[in-house]
C-alpha cells in the first residue's frame, strides 16, 4: 500500500497540474493536446531529448541535496544558489592554480576547493541559527545576494582574464584539464558526480548512525541533547554536507560546462534546487527522480515557443503549477492507508511517514 | 550501381542550394531575454522579423534562453527537431563554448554569432561573426547632446566596463566634445544588464549632479531615457528606437538594423554560398555606411539648426571624411592612446580590446 | 523643460538618499508589512517576490488598459488577494512547508506575470499623481526628491494601522494567539485556520501594491527584471525588523536610501567596486542579525509558532 501510494499519488498530482495547465493553454489559443505531445517529445521521447533532459538534471541533483541534507537535521537551507557561486570561484581558482599537474590532480584539487568553499558557506549559515538564532532562510537569502556580488567583484577585477572582452570571466582551463563527456553523447561526467552523491547520501542518511542522529536532532532537539547527541556539531556537517554537494555543482559549471569562471554561474540552478529537495520529501533518492523530472520540464520550454508559439513565460507558469499541485497532494499521504487499515481492521500504526 | 554510388546519388541534392528544392530554408534565432525589451532583444527579433518577406524563410525563435547548457540545448533542438540549416546566436555569451561545440558536432549547419573575434585555432569552419560598428551613430547621437546640453555635463548609465560599452561611451563624448569642448561625461555603472530600479537610481542621481543629458548602455536603456524625462532633462537612446519612453526629451538614439544582416544572409544561403567555404565572409560586419544601425527619429525639441549640422556630419562620416577615432586622442589618465597623425578605422580591431576611457569622461574603466 | 541645476557635489548624496528613501522603501515597505501581516499568523510567505511581479505587471496593464493609475493599484491589490488565499489554502494543509509553497509560488506568480506581461509592451501606462513637496525649494533636484508618490503616505498610514491592530484590538490579538501558540489558541475558541487565512491573503494584497509603485511611479516601465529580488530581500527585512509594522517601515525606509547609495556615491566620482557598495544594504543586515540575534531567547516579538508544523 506504501509503495503504490507513493506511485501513485505524485502521478495523480502530476496529471491533476497538467489539466490545469492544458486548460490554461487552451484559453491562451494553443490546442492542449498537442502541447502535451510537445513536451513529452522534447523532454523524454526520444534518446536525444533524454541527452537533453539529463544534461539540465546534472546541477539539480547536487542543489537538491543542498536543501534535503540539512533538511534532514530540521534546518531549512536555500543558500543554494550562493553555496553554488563560491564553490564554482574556489574551483576555478584551484584549477587555474593547478594547470600545471595532471589532469587527474587538477580536478580533484577542484573538487576538493569547490566542495570545502560550498560546505563552509552553508555551514556557517547553518552555525548562525543554531548558536546564534539567525534563521538559514533569512541568512542563506542574504548570503546568496553577497556570494553574486563578491563573484562579480572577482571576474570583472582580479580574476579577470583580459582577453574576455565583452564577457568578463577568469582564465580558461586548457581542455584536458576539464570534464569529459560520455562518448557520443552531449551529456558530460557531471552528472555521475550528482547520481554518486545522492546515493552516497542515501546511505548515510538512512543506513548509518549518523543519520539517525541526524533524524533525532531534527526531530526534537531537546531529545536528542537528552540522549547525548552532540546536536550543534551534527547539524553543522550535515550543513556542511548540503553546501558541499551544491559547490561540487559549481565546479561543474566550471570545469565541464563553460571552463571558466563567469557571472552564468549564477543560473538559478540553487533556487530550483531546493523546489527539488522539497518536492523529494527531503530523500536523497527521490533527489534523483524528481530532477529528471524537472530536468525534462526544463528541455521542453523551448518547444513550447518554436511549435506552439506561446511565450517564453509559460514553461514558468507550467511549473509552478505542477509544483504547487506536488506539494498538495503530500497532504493526501496516509489518508488512504489509514482507511484502509481501518478497513482491514488493522489499527494503523504508521500514519507518520 | 554500387551501394556507394546509389548513396552518392542521394546525397547529391543535399549539395544543391535550397533554391532548387521546396524545403524551406528553416532559420533559427536565439536570445538571450524577453523579445519584448524595447532593447537589445527586441532589435533582434525585429530583424527576424524582416525575413517574413521572404515566403521560403521559415524563422523559429527562442527567447529567455541564459547562456549555459540550455543555449546548446536549444540550438540542438532547433537543428533535431526543426531541421534548421542556419542559426543566429544573438547574445554575446552563446559563443563560447556553447555555439563552437554544437557548431562542431554539426558541420553542415552554419551559425552566426553576434559579436566577438573568430579564432582560427579555436573555432570551427561553420562558425561566422557578424557584427555592427555603432560607434558612429553614438558620435552623431553624443553631438546632439553636446549640441543641446546648457551645463556642459552629460551622464552615462552603463552595465558594465566590457569594450563595448566603453566605445560607445567614448564614441558619444567625442561627439559631444567635437561640437562642445567643455562637455563632459559622468559615467555610472550599474553591475549588470538587467536591473531597472537601479538604473533609474543612477540616472536621478546624476540629473542630481547638475547632468542634462542621459543616455545609457544596458540591456534597454527605455528606464534611462523615461527618468530623463521626469525630471525635465534631455535623454538619447540606444539598442531600440525609445523615442516613445520620453516624447518631450527625446534627441536621438543609437539604434540597431539587425534585419539587413539577416536579410542578407539569408539571400547568401539561397544562392547557395556558405560560411563554411567562406563564400559567406567570416567576419561579416557593417557601419551606419552598410545601414546595420541607425540613429533614432529627432525628438521635437531638436532645433533645424541642430538637425542640419547633424546632417551634414552623418554626409561627412558616410562619405568618409569624417573619421571619429582620429588622433590625437588622450585618455582620461593623461595617456596617448591614438597619437597625432594616426586614425584608428572604426572596423579595427584595436577598438574591440578598448580598455580606456576617453579625456573628458568621468569614471573608471577597470572594476 | 525647467532649468537644470549646477550639481549639489555631495549634497546630491544626501539628496539621494533621502529621496530614494521615499521613492526606493515603497516595494520593501509593502511587501515588509504584508509579510509581517503574514508572519504575526504564524507562516511564512516566501513567494512575494512572485507577488509583487504579479502585482507590478496587474498595476500596469490595468492601468494601461482602463487609463486609471488608480484601479491599476486596487487591481493589484486584487491579484495579490488571489496569490495571498493560494499560499495560505496550501501551507494550512498538512504536510505542506511553507518555504517550498513559497518558492513555488515564486514561479507560478512570476510565470503568470511574464506570460500575462507580453500583452502589454505599451511603453508607459497613465502614472500615479505625485504630491509636490519640495515647491519651497528652488533646487530642482530637492524639488525632485520631494515629489513624493501618495503609496508612501499610504504605507506609512499601513504601519501605524498594522501596529494598532496587533497591540489593541481583538483581532489583532487573535492573530498573534495563532502565531504564538496555534493550540492554545484553538483551546481559547480561536478559529486559527480562518485567522491565518485571512492574515495571509491580506498580506498577499499588501505587498501586490508595492509592486504597482514600481510600475506606476519608479522605475514606471513594465519589464521582467522590475523586481530584481526585491520581493525576497523584503522578507528578511521582517525579521530585521522583529516582526514590528513600525519598525518595517524604519527598515524599509533605511533599505530604499542604502538602494541609492551605489548609483549616487559613482555619479559623485566614487568609482571601483561599485559591486560591493551594491551589496552593501546585504551586509548590513546580516552583520545587525548576527549581532542582535541570540540563541537563549527567543528574539522579541518573534511568533512562536514560524517555522514549526
Amino acid at each position: 500500500m506504501k509503495r503504490a501510494e507513493s506511485i501513485l499519488i505524485p502521478f495523480g498530482a502530476i496529471a491533476a497540474g497538467m489539466i490545469v495547465f492544458g486548460i490554461f493553454c487552451a484559453l491562451a489559443g494553443a490546442n492542449p493536446l498537442l502541447v502535451y505531445a510537445s513536451l513529452w517529445k522534447a523532454g523524454f521521447g526520444s534518446w536525444y531529448s533524454w541527452q537533453n533532459t539529463l544534461v539540465r538534471a546534472s546541477p539539480l541533483l547536487l542543489c537538491g541535496l543542498c536543501t534535503s541534507l540539512p533538511a534532514r537535521a530540521g534546518i531549512i537551507v536555500i543558500g543554494n544558489e550562493g553555496a553554488l557561486v563560491v564553490g564554482g570561484l574556489g574551483a576555478i581558482s584551484a584549477g587555474l592554480a593547478t594547470l600545471s599537474m595532471p589532469p587527474w590532480f587538477c580536478l580533484v584539487t577542484m573538487g576538493i576547493a569547490a566542495m570545502l568553499c560550498g560546505g563552509l558557506w552553508i555551514a556557517f549559515s547553518v552555525a548562525l541559527q543554531h548558536y546564534r538564532g539567525v534563521s538559514a532562510v533569512i541568512s542563506g537569502l542574504l548570503l546568496n545576494y553577497l556570494a553574486i556580488a563578491f563573484m562579480n567583484q572577482l571576474i570583472e577585477g582580479p580574476l579577470r582574464d583580459p582577453s574576455s572582452l565583452n564577457n568578463p570571466a577568469t582564465y580558461p582551463l586548457t581542455p584536458d584539464h576539464r570534464l569529459a563527456y560520455f562518448s557520443g553523447t552531449h551529456v558530460h561526467h557531471g552528472i555521475l558526480f550528482g547520481v554518486i552523491a545522492c546515493l552516497i547520501a542515501w546511505i548515510l542518511v538512512d543506513r548509518t548512525t549518523f543519520g539517525f542522529s541526524l533524524k533525532i536532532s531534527g526531530g526534537n532537539v531537546r531529545t536528542a541533547q537528552l540522549v547525548g547527541l552532540p546536536v550543534g556539531k551534527l547539524v553543522v556537517i550535515a550543513g556542511f554536507l548540503g553546501g558541499a554537494c551544491a559547490g561540487l555543482a559549481g565546479m561543474i559549471e566550471v570545469a565541464a560546462v563553460h571552463g571558466r569562471g563567469n557571472e552564468s554561474l549564477n543560473a538559478g540552478y540553487g533556487y530550483v534546487g531546493i523546489l527539488v529537495a522539497f518536492l523529494s520529501r527531503q530523500s536523497p533518492l527521490g533527489v534523483l527522480v524528481v530532477s529528471v523530472m524537472v530536468g525534462g520540464l526544463l528541455a521542453s520550454g523551448g518547444m513550447l515557443q518554436r511549435a506552439h508559439d506561446l511565450p517564453d513565460a509559460t514553461i514558468t507558469v507550467l511549473q509552478g503549477i505542477l509544483f504547487l499541485f506536488i506539494l498538495l497532494s503530500d497532504t493526501v499521504y496516509g489518508r488512504f492507508r489509514t482507511r484502509a487499515h481501518i478497513n482491514s481492521g488493522v489499527k494503523a500504526n504508521a500514519v507518520a511517514v | 550501381m554500387t551501394r556507394r554510388e546509389l548513396l552518392a546519388g542521394l546525397a547529391a541534392p543535399a549539395l544543391l542550394p535550397a533554391a532548387s528544392t521546396n524545403q524551406p530554408l528553416t532559420v533559427g534565432f536565439i536570445y538571450n531575454g524577453p523579445k519584448n525589451d524595447l532593447g537589445y532583444n527586441q532589435s533582434h527579433a525585429e530583424g527576424k522579423a524582416t525575413l517574413r518577406r521572404f515566403p521560403w524563410v521559415k524563422a523559429i525563435d527562442e527567447a529567455s534562453v541564459p547562456e549555459t547548457v540550455a543555449a546548446e540545448e536549444s540550438m540542438r533542438d532547433m537543428i533535431f527537431q526543426d531541421n534548421a540549416s542556419v542559426i543566429f546566436a544573438t547574445s554575446f555569451g552563446h559563443l563560447d563554448p556553447f555555439t563552437i561545440d554544437v557548431a562542431r558536432e554539426n558541420p553542415s549547419v552554419q551559425f552566426f554569432h553576434c559579436g566577438g573575434l573568430y579564432d582560427e585555432a579555436k573555432h570551427p569552419k561553420n562558425i561566422g561573426i557578424y557584427f555592427g560598428f555603432i560607434d558612429e551613430v553614438e558620435f552623431l547621437s553624443g553631438m546632439l547632446a553636446g549640441l543641446s546640453t546648457r551645463t556642459g555635463k552629460l551622464g552615462f548609465v552603463a552595465a558594465k566596463p566590457i569594450p563595448q560599452v566603453l566605445r560607445n561611451i567614448n564614441s558619444f563624448t567625442l561627439g559631444a566634445r567635437s561640437v562642445n569642448p567643455r562637455a563632459t561625461t559622468k559615467v555610472v555603472f550599474t553591475g549588470d544588464w538587467v536591473l531597472p530600479v537601479r538604473e533609474a537610481e543612477a540616472s536621478s542621481s546624476l540629473v542630481d549632479q547638475g547632468i542634462d543629458v542621459l543616455t545609457g548602455h544596458t540591456g534597454s536603456p527605455r528606464v534611462i531615457v523615461q527618468t530623463a524625462e521626469r525630471r525635465g532633462v534631455f535623454g538619447c537612446g540606444y539598442q531600440f528606437d525609445q523615442s516613445s519612453m520620453a516624447p518631450h526629451g527625446f534627441l536621438t538614439g543609437a539604434q540597431w538594423a539587425w534585419g539587413t544582416v539577416y536579410v542578407r544572409i539569408a539571400e547568401m544561403v539561397r544562392a547557395g554560398k556558405s560560411v563554411t567555404n567562406g563564400t559567406i565572409p567570416r567576419r561579416l560586419t557593417g557601419t551606419l555606411k552598410d545601414e546595420f544601425c541607425k540613429l533614432s527619429p529627432y525628438g521635437p525639441s531638436v532645433t533645424e539648426q541642430s538637425r542640419s549640422r547633424i546632417a551634414a556630419a552623418k554626409a561627412s562620416i558616410l562619405n568618409g571624411s569624417l573619421e571619429i577615432y582620429r588622433g590625437p586622442i588622450r585618455d582620461n589618465e593623461g595617456h596617448t592612446v591614438v597619437p597625432a597623425g594616426r586614425t584608428l578605422g572604426i572596423t579595427d580591431v584595436a577598438l574591440d580590446k578598448m580598455d580606456w576611457l576617453v579625456e573628458g569622461v568621468d569614471g573608471r574603466a577597470h572594476g | 523643460m525647467q532649468l537644470p541645476s549646477e550639481g549639489l557635489g555631495p549634497w546630491g548624496v544626501a539628496v539621494a538618499l533621502v529621496g530614494g528613501a521615499m521613492r526606493g522603501s515603497i516595494p520593501y515597505m509593502f511587501v515588509s508589512l504584508g509579510e509581517c501581516l503574514t508572519e504575526k499568523s504564524g507562516k511564512i510567505n516566501l513567494g512575494m517576490e512572485g507577488v509583487l511581479l504579479m502585482g507590478a505587471m496587474t498595476a500596469f496593464a490595468v492601468s494601461d488598459l482602463t487609463g486609471s493609475p488608480w484601479l491599476g493599484v486596487l487591481a493589484a491589490a486584487a491579484a495579490g488577494l488571489v496569490l495571498g488565499a493560494i499560499h495560505a489554502w496550501l501551507t494550512q494543509q498538512p504536510a505542506v512547508n511553507d518555504v517550498a509553497a513559497g518558492i513555488a509560488m515564486i514561479l507560478f506568480g512570476s510565470g503568470l506575470a511574464f506570460f500575462f506581461g507580453k500583452r502589454f509592451v505599451a511603453p508607459m501606462a497613465p502614472q500615479l499623481p505625485l504630491l509636490q513637496l519640495g515647491g519651497w525649494s528652488h533646487v530642482p533636484a530637492v524639488e525632485s526628491a520631494l515629489r513624493i508618490s501618495p503609496l508612501f503616505f499610504i504605507g506609512i498610514v499601513v504601519s501605524f494601522l498594522l501596529h494598532w491592530l496587533f497591540t489593541r484590538t481583538r483581532w489583532g490579538l487573535n492573530i498573534r494567539a495563532a502565531g504564538d501558540d496555534p493550540q492554545a489558541a484553538r483551546a481559547l475558541g480561536i478559529n486559527v485556520n480562518a485567522v491565518r487565512f485571512l492574515a495571509i491573503t491580506l498580506g498577499g494584497a499588501l505587498a501586490a501594491v508595492g509592486g504597482a509603485h514600481l510600475t506606476l511611479y519608479f522605475p514606471g516601465i513594465w519589464s521582467e527584471g522590475i523586481s530584481g529580488g526585491q520581493g525576497l530581500m523584503a522578507v528578511a527585512l521582517v525579521i530585521f525588523a522583529r516582526w514590528s509594522p513600525r519598525r518595517c517601515l524604519a527598515a524599509a525606509l533605511l533599505f530604499g536610501g542604502a538602494q541609492a547609495l551605489g548609483p549616487s556615491l559613482q555619479s559623485l566620482g566614487v568609482n571601483g567596486y561599485y559591486h560591493l557598495f551594491n551589496a552593501s544594504p546585504y551586509l548590513l543586515t546580516m552583520a545587525v542579525m548576527i549581532a542582535t540575534c541570540s540563541p537563549n531567547r527567543r528574539l522579541a516579538g518573534m511568533p512562536g509558532a514560524l517555522g514549526k508544523k
